[in-house]
């Protein structure tokens, strides 16, 4: 499922170049133009996608090592 | 007048939120620096957001509706929520849990030691201090701008001129304004603010946008008048070049090397308090950017009509940083919303200054001061106090120099500032994900980079906007400036990567107890 996380995030990369479109001026909903409407659909999918990313990708081991003993925090710190 | 009230209520209420902040301040330079560590997702994501919107995002993104179209929002507002939160999640959450347990505060304090290198250090501190400078000075001046816009005519008497009030009078309040909650609270006063500055932005956007389509007779009448009147806003042909559109995601990187995020990822109470942010910040940039983008381009129809009059720059076009403020004084003519939509960009300008602020005040503070004198030199509380004073420096030297730059065409300097951070991206990227990165590589990739950005910038005159392969482009495609190129950020950034990683194989690789301590297998989890 990861992979499959890391594969939409790429996916997403690529499908911003909507060039299929780059010249149609077609209205949706009567207001938004087609170019506008696919890129605001894009930011609600980047959403949608960081979201999964959370759920299957989520670095869990992160937060307890930050809070373990200091006993090596000085020795980078200093 | 309603308009300027606004405005001051909007500064009261910050100056009371600074003053009910100091309450849970907790005396302590942590606190002060980085908030002790203890913000929680909602304040910490409306931090971030509010520290990465400007004013650009309200203004900016109009006007530039208002002369490309609607590429405008697939060019920044797309490609920033999706690398934002790209950095958000490959980045941020590692140099938090890594800050967190070897209690660094500044950028320059970890690369130091992720690199077992003062040099690296150094090197670095003027580079991403002069980067930053050119920003805050942007917020300063754009914030007297705004007021002298809304004030213009209502007070003869007292100024003079035109009537608005000065510009050094508003961005010294402002300043001031920031200056005093900053003061008071450091980076959690910053994040409180920045949370009801983010609110305020979010909301002026909506009304301006429900507003201005009434007047208009509705959101369909008002698209419809762009088809039949300016057609080109409502694509990209002919406006914005592919390749442009390509390299733009470059320019967001920069949020990886900004001093003042990295300072703010550092506050975060743990790494779960990252997750809203990291899905949140798409949807809200949308939200920010939508109804700028569209009356951005009903502005355009306006203009192609003659309904929308618009004050011309001396080469004869119609400025279009004005654009906004013109569609609320000549559409929608309520003092009102004038004013509130005064406080938003104010809101979005402050968001960042206060940030930027605290950061080059910690910059001074640890990298300079207790790096040469020593930790152990100074108290906790002399350690606040020397913060405190340095930010108070260069909230002072900032406006002074804002006196004397204004009248300069300072904005087009924030594309280079963007730029430079995003070239330096790799390093912050390599640092954290390929161990044998070393120092020699990264002062070369600093050094290379340096001298790139600076070539670009004085081959732009210094600032303005500048294309790469303009004339290739022209000869073989037919396209011509400024519909196509390639823009200096891609080579800069290809300059930083390629010096690294040349510069990292041919030099010693990193102690191996330098490794042990960045890369232990609890960091391992965060790519695939």
């Amino acid at each position: 499922m990861r992979k499959l996380v890391w594969l939409l995030v790429a996916l997403l990369f690529i499908a911003h170049q909507d060039f299929w479109w780059w010249d149609d001026r077609t209205l949706v909903m009567g207001f938004i133009p087609l170019g506008l409407f696919y890129h605001v659909c894009f930011s609600i999918a980047s959403g949608a996608v960081w979201l999964l990313a959370l759920k299957f990708a989520w670095p869990s081991t992160v937060e307890d090592w930050a809070l373990e003993d200091k006993a090596q925090s000085s020795e980078a710190g200093s | 007048m309603t308009a300027i009230i606004i405005v001051c209520i909007y500064l009261a209420l910050l100056l009371v939120l600074g003053v009910v902040c100091t309450r849970y301040f907790r005396g302590t330079s942590a606190d002060f620096f980085v908030a002790s560590r203890s913000l929680g997702p909602f304040v910490l994501f409306m931090s971030i957001f509010g520290t990465t919107m400007t004013a650009f995002a309200l203004v900016g993104s109009t006007s530039n509706a208002f002369s490309f179209g609607i590429g405008t929002y697939g060019l920044m507002a797309s490609w920033s929520g999706l690398v934002h939160s790209a950095v958000f999640f490959l980045v941020g959450i590692k140099i938090w849990a890594i800050g967190k347990r070897y209690g660094f505060v500044t950028q320059c304090q970890y690369f130091t030691a992720r690199f077992d290198s003062p040099t690296v250090g150094y090197l670095l501190f003027p580079i991403l201090v002069a980067l930053v400078i050119p920003y805050v000075l942007i917020g300063i001046m754009g914030a007297g701008a705004t007021i002298e816009g809304i004030t213009r005519g209502q007070f003869p008497q007292t100024f003079g001129g035109d009537g608005a009030i000065p510009r050094w009078l508003s961005g010294g309040v402002i300043s001031l304004v920031v200056l005093i909650y900053v003061f008071l609270a450091g980076v959690r006063g910053a994040a409180w603010a920045n949370t009801f500055q983010t609110i305020v932005f979010v909301i002026a956007g909506i009304i301006a946008l429900k507003l201005i389509a009434d007047s208009l007779g509705g959101p369909v009448k008002a698209s419809q008048l762009v088809i039949e009147h300016a057609p080109e806003k409502a694509a990209r042909q002919g406006l914005i070049g592919r390749w442009q559109f390509l390299c733009y995601m470059f320019v967001p990187l920069s949020v990886g090397m900004f001093p003042h995020l990295f300072q703010n990822w550092l506050t975060a109470r743990s790494a779960k308090a990252f997750r809203l942010t990291v899905v949140a910040h798409p949807i809200f940039i949308m939200l920010v950017w939508l109804p700028c983008i569209l009356i951005g381009i009903w502005a355009a129809a306006q203009f192609a009509t003659g309904d929308l009059r618009l004050p011309r720059l001396p080469d004869g076009s119609p400025n279009a940083n004005v654009v906004l403020a013109a569609m609320v004084n000549q559409f929608v003519e309520s003092d009102f919303l004038t004013g509130l939509l005064a406080a938003g960009i104010l809101a979005a300008i402050m968001s960042s200054l206060d940030s930027q602020f605290m950061c080059v005040g910690t910059m001074f503070t640890k990298d300079i001061v207790t790096r040469i004198a020593g930790e152990d030199r100074f108290s906790d509380r002399q350690t606040l106090w020397i913060g405190r004073s340095f930010v108070i420096a260069v909230v002072i030297l900032t406006y002074v120099i804002s006196l004397v730059a204004q009248g300069k065409a300072i904005f087009p300097l924030a594309v280079w500032c963007f730029s430079g951070y995003a070239s330096l991206f790799p390093i912050v990227f390599a640092s954290l994900y390929w161990r044998r990165t070393s120092k020699w590589g990264v002062i070369a990739a600093v050094l290379v980079t340096a001298g790139v950005w600076f070539y670009f910038f004085q081959e732009s005159g210094y600032g303005d906007e500048h294309l790469l392969l303009v004339d290739w482009f022209e000869e073989n495609k037919g396209l011509k400036h400024p519909v196509e190129g390639i823009m200096p950020v891609a080579v800069m950034f290809m300059s930083c990567l390629i010096t690294l990683i040349v510069g990292s194989l041919l030099t010693p690789a990193p102690a191996k107890k330098t490794i042990d301590l960045f890369f232990p297998p609890a960091l391992k989890g965060i790519p695939a």
